[in-house]
């Protein structure tokens, strides 16, 4: 096909690949750099035994068939999705809540909407030690709050359950208003005149909020959903930071992306962590796959 | 208004409060226990409003490690980081929108699909290239493979896509060339856009701690988060806490207060990053 430039300049084709190599060299070059030739050099690293010191040596399917066998790498993905169980579910009722409070036509709601989006913009490093600290066994906030209605609280980070609670916990509190401002995305774009209609038709608050919100929203849950998945599969800075050192929750606590940074970079066993992280990477990929094949069954799209 | 409103109203203005409260407190608390002294600290009754108010922790903070350095570090790596951004992906952009060519919309896919790809998998052979650069500890490797996300490409491609065509006809038929129109007539329509993509690259480059952990290993090449992570004690010695919020205010107040006084277009950031998927 002919394609037809602007104004004069198709009258020099060649002029025209010149402006595009020169418009895109700095990021294709880069791309392919710093981007596309690591993802290939993975792949192969995957395939081979490398510590970095003595060159790399191809061992078949080594690493994946050791992956199946690692008992660390199971509890890591078993931890992961301990985390991604009890942790999604809350966050994305309590996102959509909050959305649906924040959306109010309130004075003084802007006030709200900016101090529940600041744990948003704190780095996950900062959020990590505030709750470290909060959640101290004998000087933290949590737990003195606790016993000030005579319950005692648990020594939460340094036993894996709790601390995976206590990583829960922070996990809401630092994303939940995120996910708010995704589904207000969503609230804002459906037509006031539904809400109008079923008012007249004397429609409850409730009833407006399960019989037009909710399915109006769905297409924004499932783009919800799948964030959260992809996002928590690849947990990183509040399991690395937040377990009490040698504790036994700092000793068995992993998800998969802790351990593929403890094989690379503390036993510098770079094929087996570059093996394993394309199987997280294939199981992040085989979910979001799922979850587009499923969506035809719940999500609503409204057509006119 | 009827008299029957009053309830449900007042319930709402309730819970605005219990909101900011639960947003707000965790942080409050970091900056009250930052202004404590250690014995303070350790009390199993909690004083929100420290007495005495005392600079100890910064000032321990500021003998444990060298805070000006650091400090420039991670504004220098975010500030030329943003720029560098910028300028790739706006010029990036441009080719993808404003210039007609055979093939460039299977390129534009191609370039997005790098986007599925996670960081974790990146991290490890990025780290063994910026080795073999020899580019350890230096701001090269801190900065360098930050700048060719494909998400700036893809915000500033949908923001030149909505800008007429008529505008750049008539700067043709001026005779103007491809980088005048791109520099002259593009990028001023597309201010809002960049600004987005600016205070996002800020955030993510000043909040980074997966990547500088591991390239930034010398002292004085470390970032607030990377010298923060390292100020928790050892199991047998005391952690200080005040030292350590002390580390926390540092590292968080420069990016709360950016994003309270640009707040729309951090908030722009979020929804189109969520758009990437």
């Amino acid at each position: 096909m002919n394609e037809r430039c602007y104004g004069m300049s198709h009258l020099n084709q060649r002029s025209k690949w010149g402006w595009v190599i020169f418009f895109l060299a700095p990021s294709l070059l880069g791309l392919m750099i710093f981007i596309v030739l690591p993802i290939l050099s993975s792949l192969w690293y995957a395939f081979h035994d490398w510590n970095l010191l003595s060159p790399p040596r191809f061992n078949e399917l080594d690493n994946f068939k050791e992956l199946l066998a690692d008992d660390r790498f199971w509890r890591a993905l078993q931890y992961t999705l301990m985390f991604i169980v009890a942790y999604v579910p809350p966050v994305f009722v309590l996102g959509l809540a909050l959305a649906i409070f924040l959306n109010q036509k309130i004075r003084g709601m802007i006030v709200v909407r900016t101090a529940t989006f600041l744990p948003v913009v704190a780095s996950w490093v900062v959020v990590s030690l505030i709750w470290k600290w909060l959640f101290n066994p004998s000087y933290g906030l949590v737990n003195i709050g606790l016993g000030a209605v005579g319950v005692e609280g648990p020594a939460w980070l340094f036993e894996p359950n709790t601390a995976l609670y206590a990583m829960v916990i922070t996990s809401i509190w630092k994303d939940v208003g995120y996910i708010a401002l995704l589904y207000l995305g969503g609230l804002q774009s459906i037509s006031q005149t539904y809400y109008e209609a079923a008012e007249i038709d004397g429609a409850s608050r409730w009833a407006s909020i399960r019989y037009i919100t909710l399915p109006l929203l769905s297409p924004t849950m499932f783009f919800v959903l799948i964030t959260l998945l992809i996002n928590y599969f690849q947990m990183f800075e509040q399991v690395w930071l937040m377990p009490m050192r040698d504790s036994a929750a700092d000793r068995q606590l992993e998800v998969v992306v802790t351990e593929v940074v403890n094989n690379a970079f503390r036993y510098n066993r770079m094929g087996y962590a570059s093996a394993m992280s394309w199987v997280l990477f294939a199981i992040i990929f085989f979910i979001t796959f799922i979850q587009l094949r499923l969506q035809k069954r719940w999500v609503y799209y409204e057509t006119d | 208004m009827k008299q029957t409103n009053m309830l449900p109203r007042l319930l709402t203005y309730i819970g605005m409060l219990v909101l900011v409260m639960l947003a707000v407190l965790p942080f409050v608390w970091m900056l009250s226990t930052s202004l404590k002294s250690q014995e303070y600290i350790l009390s199993a009754t909690p004083q929100l409003i420290p007495d005495p108010i005392t600079f100890e922790s910064y000032t321990k903070l500021a003998e444990r490690i060298d805070l000006t350095r650091v400090i420039f570090n991670s504004l220098f790596v975010a500030v030329i980081g943003t720029f560098g951004q910028l300028v790739v992906a706006s010029m990036a952009a441009y080719a993808f929108s404003r210039i007609d060519w055979r093939g460039r919309d299977t390129v534009f896919l191609l370039y997005l699909s790098t986007m599925m790809v996670p960081a974790v998998v990146l991290v490890i052979p990025q780290f063994i290239l910026i080795r073999s650069f020899d580019w350890m500890n230096s701001y090269a490797a801190l900065i360098v493979p930050s700048l060719f996300s494909a998400f700036g490409t893809f915000l500033l491609r949908q923001t030149f896509k909505t800008i007429p065509k008529d505008f750049e006809e008539a700067a043709f038929v001026d005779g103007a060339n491809h980088f005048v129109i791109f520099w002259r007539i593009d990028l001023p329509l597309v201010k809002p856009a960049l600004a987005t993509l600016a205070v996002f690259g800020f955030m993510g480059l000043w909040n980074s701690y997966l990547w500088p952990l591991f390239v930034a290993r010398r002292d004085e090449m470390m970032t607030l988060p990377v010298v923060l992570a390292t100020l928790q004690a050892g199991p047998r010695s005391l952690t200080e806490w005040n030292m350590i919020m002390a580390g926390a205010i540092i590292t968080v107040l420069p990016i709360l207060l950016i994003y309270v006084f640009a707040q729309r277009w951090f908030v722009q950031g979020f929804i189109s990053s969520g758009i990437k998927g």
